[in-house]
């Protein structure tokens, strides 16, 4: 009885540890500190576990331990920082796919006698944790299968895929109805598992890779909240408060992407991009191509500098070579600033840690509202690999797909570069009217290519 | 244990956690959701019990996978972003 006062009183303390790191993640300057405190909350958490009397034997922790603990050091060791979208992605999975098991875990645990005796409580929560843990595992594996390209990041459309979810729906209802008033009949739990990870498949593959920083921000909540059912399932308080906590913030993310998109929640997960694409205007103009040379010519007279960069620039790896630049032109008395939209990237906050990486300081990194109101100040704006975001169609053309999304007003600068490797549409299938703009030039090429190139005339 | 009583714990958690992350800058975003990842490792909690207790053999398996799945998640999870985080530098004045 004491053990569990003091197993209870250790998951108090770890609580309010978890509680105060993400209170420090508030600022970049008391992050790290932040993350470490959680780190502290874990392992008390962890080890005041590892005393319950119910534990009898520790060798298969000891190997689950060990094995999950090597790769994941491994993992994150090894990880590129562009390919952080696919890791977070994997991780969410992990998350599902742990508290699917555990749930399981529950229900294998039970005798007979326990089956019939216990609350219809327990199988709902045990439901709950099945099912969410089920379309996490699925949804973010498939999420993983896009952003690493082992998947193509189109998203599949195809009739009878709203049919499909609302099937899915039903069965869910109706088999989760039998599971709870017949637990011990394994044939529900099993058909409850298979529709869980089924609808986790369907709801994922149809959605675009441009869509991916909403899906990964809501997989992130899933993954809490099957934490939190799997926590009320075995009673377990330290599971319930820190799935939460997880869970908000999943969904304070991906309301952020949504409004970022101006676009609901349901039309991203329900429509993809498969509304038709009407072109409201034609756009006229022709588009203005410039060397690297003239460039320079242009930058090396620039007193203010903004990088507006997107997904290309983690395509192109360029963050280096972009931060190469910016000493340049700082060391050429020019200001540089750098303005990341919401979604712009596969991830939020993706941009962010690629410039942070490349030791571009985290205060020169502007956010779309900071930089809107006095873009006409900057001489230049360079657009790296970032299209939709840019994009004044979502301003000026009603018909436009973006239309009514809020954008980084480029076009107001003096001048525009964009970097592109060619003059097609962006990942939307959206012109750009940007590109037609008589203070645009489009410098063609990789980007990575054309940044080198412009550090080299630096030199000369 | 009494549902009352664990809904009122999900209550309030839920409304911290809305609180706590809305203050966290743009910026760290992708560093709170791998923390977030860390955090949701939490699982291993309840799957040590699983995995150690004298059970079916089917719950040992289901939670030992359990334990390395979530084990994974935190350990990876505290040391990516410890290692993002360690990334972000302010601007010196010289």
């Amino acid at each position: 009885m004491n053990l569990e006062i003091l197993i209870n009183f250790a998951y108090v303390v770890s609580a309010g540890l978890f509680i105060f790191g993400l209170k420090l993640l508030s600022h970049p300057s008391t992050a790290r500190r932040g993350n470490l405190v959680s780190a502290v909350g874990m392992f008390v958490a962890v080890v005041v576990t590892l005393l319950d009397q119910q534990i009898i034997s520790y060798h298969f922790i000891l190997i689950g331990v060990l094995v999950g603990g090597l790769y994941g050091a491994w993992k994150a060791k090894s990880v590129q920082m562009t390919q952080m979208p696919e890791m977070v992605s994997l991780f969410n999975g992990f998350g599902g796919a742990a508290s699917l098991l555990l749930g399981w875990a529950t229900i294998s645990s039970m005798s007979q006698q326990m089956l019939v005796n216990a609350s219809n409580f327990v199988f709902i929560t045990v439901l709950l944790t099945l099912l969410i843990g089920g379309v996490t595992f699925s949804g973010s594996v498939i999420a993983w299968g896009k952003l690493s390209g082992k998947l193509s990041s189109k998203a599949l459309i195809f009739t009878g895929l709203r049919e499909l979810s609302i099937l899915h729906l039903v069965a869910m209802a109706l088999v989760g109805y039998l599971f709870v008033t017949d637990p011990a009949n394994n044939l529900w739990l099993y058909a409850i598992i298979a529709i869980g990870l089924s609808f986790g498949l369907w709801a994922t593959i149809s959605i675009g890779g441009a869509d991916m920083p909403v899906v990964i921000a809501l997989l992130n909540s899933y993954s809490g909240i099957a934490a939190t059912a799997a926590g009320l399932a075995v009673g377990n308080t330290i599971l319930i408060v820190t799935g939460l906590l997880v869970g908000a913030s999943g969904l304070i993310l991906t309301n952020i992407m949504c409004k970022a998109m101006n676009r609901s929640l349901m039309n991203v997960l329900l429509s993809g991009f498969s509304t038709p694409i009407e072109q409201g205007e034609v756009i006229t103009g022709e588009i203005k191509v410039l060397s690297p040379q003239d460039a320079f010519y242009v930058l090396e007279a620039a007193q203010a500098v903004l990088v507006v960069p997107g997904y290309g620039m983690a395509v192109a790896q360029a963050q280096h070579a972009v931060r190469e630049l910016h000493t340049l032109l700082e060391g050429n008395g020019c200001t540089v600033d750098y303005a990341i939209h919401a979604v712009a990237g596969r991830m939020p906050g993706h941009m962010n840690v690629l410039l942070a990486e490349a030791d571009v300081p985290y205060d020169q990194l502007y956010e779309m509202d900071d930089v809107n109101p006095r873009m006409e100040n900057y001489d230049v704006v360079i657009v790296i690999g970032a299209n939709d975001v840019v994009n004044p169609a979502a301003k000026e053309m009603k018909g436009s797909p973006i239309y009514g999304m809020p954008v980084i007003e480029a076009y107001r600068a003096k001048t525009v570069f964009v970097l592109k490797r060619s003059a097609n549409a962006g990942f939307a299938g959206v012109d750009n009217p940007l590109f037609f703009k008589d203070n645009t030039r489009m410098i063609l090429g990789d980007a990575k290519d054309t940044i080198n190139s412009l550090i080299r005339e630096f030199g000369d | 244990m009494e549902i009352i009583y664990l809904l009122f714990i999900v209550l309030l958690a839920a409304f911290l956690g809305f609180e706590l992350i809305r203050k966290v800058p743009a910026t760290l975003h992708t560093p709170l959701m791998s923390g977030s990842n860390a955090i949701s490792g939490i699982t291993l909690v309840g799957a040590l019990v699983a995995s150690g207790s004298d059970s079916s053999l089917l719950t040992t398996i289901l939670g030992t996978t359990a334990v390395a799945l979530a084990s994974i998640n935190v350990i990876g999870g505290y040391l990516v972003t410890d290692r993002m985080l360690g990334m972000f530098k302010k601007k010196e004045n010289s």
